[in-house]
């Protein structure tokens, strides 16, 4: 790790001179002023570009930079916050005279010199991944995976591609002695189709990317493998029912359906809301919030994938959280700020989508453990219901606990069997309480492909979520047949 | 701040034609910039006391050129000439792996705003730090302070902003016009048994002057959350649906998204070849105005350079224009309207009932006044989003609803709207009073 720190130092400081002691003396300055706690310097370089191929032409690609200093210094509960994309140490000074005006009076804080860089094991490599296809092989890819799309049926009339990548280069220095570097690649691809049958269209969607090199979509033909998906699904929807409408038993896939942990569960354990006593899990530890089969976790530590960190950005290392073991709640998802104030330890949780904006408790990775049972058996328990598949957006009330999220692939279930398929179903439900219905968990644990953006105050960060096959025992499907 | 926006409007302007002049050097047979700055403070405050004092400076530059057909972009944050140069060269070093798009190109020139009216959008708020805590103070104490059953509280904000947006293009066209934003917003959470409900209201204008009172943006957050305090389900069946001012914004943004020129050429809409078609009921007439004074949508030209005027979408029911940009109107063998960047205030021709006279109409049904996900297929038009409200019957609100999902396909919603009151939510781009509807599928118990 500490090559990491050389290397972003070359890259976020050798433009202007900045040295490791000029931030260990900016430190020192705020956190003199009285009644500063904390404070921490974040700096950023980010490299990004993306490529997008409409009607079998590469229409469009852009390349941009965005460099950026945030300050932050921080008293009881209190934050002030200030950023600069100028770093220099007179943009440092600036920064940091307004940000310590956030505490009047008060002890003042202490720095803890030098500066410790534990040793971390990173989860991914330092790559550029922008650098790694030349320019014409993008191109190239991106024609190859429309070809393919239009190649897997004649009622395929659009296409749409995108690839697009970014390396971050970070640097964390706070007052309590934390200095920590990271070097973040990032690759994604979408892919997006269009078919026609008789005056109906229909749309399909896939893609996937993680924090690896291009050659990433190359490999067991992933690209290609986005493409098919994509018109499979647009395929299914034009032999969609209408979904029903009312309670009903709902099976939900492995993967990406963990996108209900996410809403439903996910973010009402985030620590800032339980500090402030606004979620629906306030106050809930050591309760019973899940079904027995039930284990969550947070994981920030597995290799290459979207949601990973290395260490968080306030350079915590990433950790793998358990949030709910057997039913049980057991542990909040914590920054630095949340941790402290409410005597707990962080968790490797604090992100912020830049240097413009502050760290918040955000999640990394995010699944349930596999339990016994094969999918098979899992459906064949079902008299009538619903196995969703695969899912748009959702999004959760975090304080009354109401969660929504559509599904963009799903299956009536009659007698025990997947049937026909249906659009438009809309799950709605109740984070606490959605968990404690769950009756079988399935042996199929899977991560989605690496295509989780999570927003939250405005802000979006890369996550991940997963599960293995859940049934529900009951649920609201909002659909237009009753 | 706006001093410093004065003083630098010129030398941004010679930042882009130095960008434009690179641009020609390095081969590009056209050009464009549009730059950005922005400064502002954002501070909050919760349970009585400070929360957070936020610095805001942003700054960017985003270049498009063209060499023919084929079209580069980079953007960067770092306006050092050097920097720049870098970017011209990353977005001609694109243009060169690109396709040839004979529709790509600048907008033509006879178009641009070579004269555009002072639209009155800027209006510095000279609030110091310690001022606007005070403000965020008082907003939320009123809201806390309004009934013992408001528990807890995410607190108040008070942010103010201002801007200077130029853009220049190898037409010789070079535009730059000051804006400001100020708002002042109060979220509470309320208890009554287990249950925690929150709800927010909030303020937004290009004149601090404008902004409502903070006690009563905090009374009113306060009096919202209680409102929703022991909500319940209602059966699964179809009912007539009001959805309020605030949320009926979005079902007319739904019908925007379907005529904009990209989901047209790219027929990911619901409404393809509906020119001259009747999509709502004889009653309904849509304008846009874009050069409405301090108008929170108002530009006196769009992201393309090009001069943007009032225009009828919607007359009588009928669609009367798409909403296209110089590129999405080549690609349907179309003439731009002036919304590259997209729409400027649309003006939603109200009835004269106010929403209590609305739902005294409806009888009985559904009051929608929070939506939730994105349940909403643009290509077929389907629509199935969570939902909360209120409940009605004989023309009053009987209780709060919560935890339910609204259906329906968005052609017919439109088609069987009864009528849209007066009541409109002046805060949104789409100004439009709460609309009444035939009927929805609502799933509930």
């Amino acid at each position: 790790m500490s090559q990491h720190i050389e290397k972003a130092s070359k890259v976020l400081f050798e433009p202007s001179g900045l040295k490791h002691a000029d931030l260990a003396s900016i430190l020192s300055d705020i956190v003199a002023h009285h009644g500063v706690d904390n404070a921490d310097l974040y700096f950023q370089d980010t490299r990004y570009e993306s490529w997008s191929l409409e009607d079998g032409i590469v229409r469009d690609g852009t390349y941009g930079i965005d460099r950026g200093v945030g300050v932050r210094a921080l008293s009881g509960e209190k934050t002030g916050f200030a950023y600069s994309d100028d770093i220099s140490l007179s943009a440092l000074v600036d920064a940091a005279s307004t940000v310590k005006a956030i505490a009047r009076q008060g002890e003042q804080g202490k720095i803890q010199l030098p500066f410790k860089s534990k040793k971390i094991s990173a989860l991914y490599q330092p790559i550029d991944p922008l650098s790694s296809m030349q320019e014409n092989e993008k191109i190239e890819l991106l024609e190859a995976v429309d070809a393919e799309a239009r190649r897997q049926d004649a009622r395929v009339t659009q296409v749409f591609v995108s690839l697009a990548a970014s390396k971050d280069v970070i640097m964390v220095a706070a007052s309590d002695g934390v200095l920590a570097g990271d070097i973040r690649p990032m690759v994604r691809m979408s892919v997006s189709v269009v078919v026609e049958q008789k005056g109906l269209r229909e749309q399909g969607s896939s893609g996937g990317g993680g924090r690896v090199a291009y050659g990433y979509f190359l490999d067991q033909d992933r690209a290609l493998n986005y493409a098919r998906e994509a018109v499979r699904q647009a395929l299914l929807k034009l032999e969609a029912i209408d979904a029903p409408a009312g309670n009903m038993t709902v099976v939900l896939g492995a993967g990406w359906p963990g996108v209900l942990l996410h809403e439903a569960i996910g973010h009402g354990l985030e620590g800032d809301f339980n500090r402030k006593g606004s979620s629906a899990f306030s106050g809930r530890m050591g309760e019973k919030v899940a079904s027995d089969l039930c284990t969550v976790v947070d994981n920030g530590t597995l290799e290459d994938r979207r949601g990973s960190l290395s260490i968080d950005d306030e350079g915590t290392p990433a950790q793998n959280t358990t949030l709910i073991e057997n039913g049980i709640l057991k542990n909040y998802m914590q920054d630095k700020m949340n941790a402290r104030l409410m005597g707990m330890s962080p968790t490797g949780n604090g992100r912020r989508e830049s240097y413009a904006h502050l760290p918040l408790p955000r999640m990394t990775n995010t699944y349930m453990l596999a339990g016994k049972q094969s999918q098979e058996e899992i459906i064949s328990t079902v008299k009538n219901g619903l196995f969703a598949v695969n899912f748009g957006g959702g999004q959760v009330d975090i304080t009354s606990g109401k969660f929504v999220f559509s599904a963009s692939e799903a299956y009536l279930i009659e007698n025990g069997k997947v049937t026909v398929p249906v659009k438009g179903a809309t799950l709605v439900g109740n984070g606490p309480d959605v968990l404690t219905r769950v009756s079988m968990v399935g042996n199929d644990l899977k991560l989605d492909d690496g295509v989780g953006t999570c927003g939250k105050e405005g802000q979006s960060v890369p996550v991940g979520v997963g599960q293995p096959t859940l049934k529900i025992d009951e649920i609201t499907v909002g659909g237009t047949s009753t | 701040m706006s001093e410093a926006i004065d003083k630098d409007a010129n030398e941004y302007s010679s930042i882009i034609e130095t960008v434009i002049s690179e641009a020609k050097k390095m081969g590009a047979t056209a050009s464009e910039v549009s730059l950005g700055i922005e400064t502002g403070l954002s501070v909050s405050a919760r349970m009585g006391e400070v929360e957070t004092l936020e610095y805001n400076h942003d700054k960017g530059l985003g270049i498009t050129v063209y060499k023919g057909g084929h079209k580069g972009s980079a953007s960067t944050s770092d306006f050092a000439l050097n920097a720049v140069r870098d970017s011209v060269k990353a977005a001609c070093r694109i243009a060169e792996y690109t396709a040839e798009d004979n529709c790509a190109g600048l907008a033509d020139k006879e178009l641009m705003a070579w004269n555009y009216p002072d639209l009155n959008l800027s209006h510095p708020w000279d609030i110091d730090s310690n001022s606007a805590v005070d403000l965020a103070l008082e907003c939320e104490d009123a809201g806390r302070h309004f009934d013992k059953r408001i528990t807890n509280s995410e607190g108040a904000s008070v942010s103010s902003h201002g801007g200077l947006h130029v853009y220049g293009n190898s037409h010789g066209f070079i535009g730059s016009y000051p804006t400001t934003r100020h708002s002042v917003s109060c979220s509470m959470i309320g208890q009554d048994g287990d249950v925690m409900q929150r709800d927010y209201w909030y303020s937004v204008s290009r004149d601090a002057n404008r902004l409502q009172a903070a006690k009563a943006i905090g009374e009113e957050s306060a009096r919202r959350t209680l409102a929703r305090l022991n909500g319940r389900r209602i059966a699964t069946n179809k009912y007539p649906v009001i959805f309020s001012a605030d949320v009926a914004s979005s079902l007319i943004g739904h019908f925007i998204a379907a005529i904009k020129g990209g989901s047209l050429y790219r027929k990911t809409s619901f409404l393809l070849d509906a020119i001259d078609t009747q999509i709502f009921p004889e009653w309904f007439n849509a304008c846009e105005d874009p050069h409405l004074k301090m108008g929170l949508g108002s530009a006196p030209y769009d992201s393309e350079g090009v001069v943007t005027s009032s225009r009828e979408f919607v007359k009588e029911g009928v669609l009367k224009s798409y909403i296209l940009s110089s590129y999405s109107a080549r690609r349907l063998g179309l003439v731009t309207t002036g919304n590259a960047g997209g729409l400027h205030n649309l003006m939603v021709k109200t009835g004269d009932k106010s929403l209590t006279e609305l739902i005294k109409t409806m009888h009985k049904g559904l009051l929608v006044t929070e939506l939730m996900g994105q349940g909403v297929n643009g290509i077929t038009g389907d629509y199935s989003r969570g939902a909360a409200g209120f409940w009605i019957d004989h023309g009053e609100i009987q209780y709060p609803v919560e935890e339910i999902t609204i259906a329906g396909n968005l052609k017919t919603m439109f088609s069987t709207m009864l009528e849209i009151g007066n009541d409109v939510d002046e805060r949104k781009n789409i100004k439009t009073g709460s609309i009444l509807l035939d009927e929805m599928t609502v799933a509930g118990e």
